[in-house]
């Protein structure tokens, strides 16, 4: 599984490094898979009213009134009827990478089974909403799918009249058996949507709308296939002949032709232990995680910044409890919480100046705390030397630290760069145990914690609460958002950056640590 | 990049997605059936002799039941399986004995069988037992047929309607 996952994830890095390349990093079209499947959603929802509009529900007249859609009023019915299509198709493509892109990052384990199991039945749904909206054009494919999709249910020993006989012979169909596929055509996108309101629930600001220029780029390419490639019935279904050479749709029905002439049992049987261990894998085997986040109420004042900064809901403000002057508490839900250490990022008490007192802030992670931060970048400085020590902080599914640390650059590993408070650079400069601090980790726009690079370049460009302190000079902070691949772009960034550092000013306000007294380490506002 | 390349490279990139879907939403077709053949479809859903006869009640009998359950005969509820075959050209293309559905084997026999057959001229012979006799067969019939390529033939039982039809 671990080998599986490690190649796919290079893989897509691969990928969205190429995409990175012509695609700002909003727009990069694999780190919009959820919210593109959304807009497709959508799409297929306005082209389904529309062409419903004109489609008759009854088995003899549904061919020809789809004819008049696509023919007559090719314009407008016969766009939306090719929109209907080829949202629908990509929103397989876009379902399928979003499922095994989740896969590839680990992001399906621990606290995050609760959206691969919901993820599960929504992938069931959307194939079963597409292969039922094929029926309803009743033609060769029609047949074909209405076949063989009614022969494999009977294979189930729940029906009393074998379902197929409905396509015995021409007079076997009736239009009220038609009009329950409608019905189900319509339901099924419903009931997958409900679930996909589930699927949602445990993650903070769910991006549910791609950028509108990928959005508006997106509908261009389909409305340009519409024109040049129009979505096309087939001869019209007639049951006293076998469709023989039908055009499959292989985004949706791909395992029809192994449905016809694999054994039964043998598909049924691989189609149930398929979707057993779909549902399993989260625990396959389970994720050792770090312990959750821990509240510290004797230094929290209830700012509701974690709680703000939580990518998944694990964190909910309460009316307080410890009886002081503060209206409220921050509490964690551990069955939410994925260790990210966003909160203890967002914590203006995460002060690594602090000397007087315990460094124990409001909210911390308790497998690696901000005291044990600090220890460890103190330990790394001291082993730096040069004119322009630099040091790294990177997050776990970053470039390898290991491979760019030198006598010059020291690299701290965080789990996500969003754990970093902006106080932590202002210390490594302010107290010279650096020249310059670089920041890495995911590609932007993929954050494996989902907001960590959001909530730190924000924090750094001093619009979000904790910001970086105004003596900081931003000429001694960068960032490269490089991704797990980008090893060899982070080392030509430290080589530039140590370059510059070379040829900065001296920083005025600072003050190497050895030269404080542990009474005077307080920091002192710029 | 210069930006006219990323343009150029994003339209590409549009281009390419919306070939992939355009082609493979109905390429490349596929061939359900060989050329030159066809397709016998048998299928019905008919009921057995009962297991064991009925016996006809007594008046003695029926007076002591309760009133809403007073009928003329008594007969349990399972049935025989039914035995079917179709030969083709007087070679036998299927032959089975089907067993009556439900826990209690009290539902009709059913089937559902799809023949593959050249295409052509044939004779289709269609024969089914539901009784309990030992040899012979309680209905029976023969249709000639030309089956054209790919030709769906529906062969169904309705013993209501005097047995077999082809269509």
């Amino acid at each position: 599984m671990m080998i599986a996952r490690h190649v796919l994830r290079s893989g897509f890095d691969l990928i969205e490094a190429l995409l990175g390349k012509l695609f700002p990093p909003s727009w990069n079209p694999m780190l919009n898979l959820g919210a593109l499947g959304f807009y497709f959603y959508w799409i297929i929802t306005v082209s389904g009213i529309y062409i419903y509009i004109f489609f008759d529900t009854g088995v003899h007249n549904a061919y020809s009134s789809i004819e008049y859609m696509t023919h007559d009023q090719w314009y407008l019915a016969g766009i939306m009827r090719s929109l209907h299509r080829y949202a629908s198709d990509a929103l397989i493509v876009v379902m399928m990478l979003h499922f095994v892109r989740e896969f590839a990052r680990d992001r399906y384990r621990g606290v995050r089974w609760f959206s691969w199991v919901t993820g599960t039945p929504i992938m069931v749904l959307v194939f079963v909403a597409g292969i039922s909206g094929y029926w309803l054009v009743w033609d060769r494919l029609a047949q074909y799918v209405a076949i063989v999709s009614t022969e494999w249910l009977d294979l189930l020993p729940i029906f009393g009249e074998p379902i197929a006989r409905n396509f015995l012979s021409p007079d076997a169909l009736e239009s009220r058996f038609f009009t329950l596929m409608i019905f189900m055509h319509i339901a099924i996108p419903l009931i997958a949507l409900a679930i996909l309101w589930m699927h949602l629930q445990r993650v903070t600001k769910p991006k549910i709308n791609p950028p509108r220029g990928l959005a508006l780029s997106v509908f261009a390419a389909l409305i340009g296939l519409s024109l040049v490639h129009p979505a096309l019935s087939q001869a019209p279904a007639d049951l006293a002949v076998v469709p023989g050479r039908v055009g499959l749709d292989w985004f949706y029905l791909p395992l029809f032709p192994l449905f016809e002439t694999l054994p039964g049992s043998l598909t049924w049987g691989m189609t149930a232990c398929l979707l057993l261990i779909m549902i399993a894998m989260p625990w396959l085997p389970p994720l050792k995680r770090a312990r959750p986040a821990a509240v510290d109420l004797a230094n929290c004042n209830g700012c509701a910044r974690c709680y703000n900064d939580c990518p998944y809901n694990a964190i909910a403000m309460v009316a307080r409890s410890d009886g002081t002057a503060f209206e409220r508490e921050p509490i964690v839900n551990p069955a939410y919480c994925v260790s990210c250490g966003l909160c203890a990022g967002s914590c203006p008490t995460s002060m690594p100046f602090r000397r007087l007192s315990d460094l124990s802030p409001g909210i911390d992670m308790p497998d690696h705390t901000m005291a044990q931060l600090r220890d460890q970048v103190e330990a790394v400085a001291s082993g730096l030397t040069g004119p322009a020590r630099i040091m790294v902080f990177g997050c776990d599914s970053g470039p390898a630290l290991a491979k760019v640390r030198s006598s010059t650059v020291g690299t701290i590993p965080l789990t996500c760069i969003g754990q970093l408070p902006p106080a932590f650079i202002d210390y490594v400069i302010s107290r010279d145990l650096a020249d310059g601090v670089m920041l890495t980790g995911c590609r932007e726009n993929s954050c494996n914690a989902r907001f960590g690079i959001e909530w730190t370049n924000q924090r750094l460009a001093r619009s979000r609460d904790p910001h970086l302190r105004n003596r900081v000079s931003r000429e001694r902070v960068r960032t490269a958002w490089v991704g797990p691949s980008g090893t060899s772009a982070l080392q030509v960034a430290l080589s530039a950056f140590a370059d510059e550092l070379q040829n900065a000013p001296a920083m005025a306000s600072s003050v190497p640590l050895a030269e404080l007294s542990p009474a005077s380490r307080e920091p002192v506002d710029a | 990049m210069p930006d006219f390349l990323r343009y150029a490279g994003q339209f590409i990139f549009f281009v390419g997605v919306a070939a992939f879907i355009g082609y493979f939403s109905s390429q490349p077709a596929y061939q359900q059936m060989p050329d030159g053949m066809a397709q016998i479809k048998m299928s019905f859903a008919h009921g057995g002799a009962r297991k064991i006869d009925c016996r006809k009640l007594t008046s003695t009998e029926i007076a002591k039941l309760p009133a809403n359950e007073r009928r003329p005969n008594n007969c349990t509820r399972e049935r025989i399986p039914v035995l079917v075959q179709l030969t083709l050209d007087g070679e036998l293309l299927y032959d089975d004995l089907l067993e009556a559905t439900g826990l209690s084997k009290d539902g009709p026999s059913r089937t559902y069988r799809k023949l593959i057959v050249p295409a052509g001229p044939h004779t289709i012979t269609a024969r089914l037992r539901d009784t309990k006799r030992e040899i012979g067969f309680d209905y029976e019939a023969t249709h000639q047929v030309v089956l054209r390529r790919f030709q769906n033939l529906a062969v169904d039982f309705k013993a209501d309607t005097g047995g077999f039809s082809f269509r």
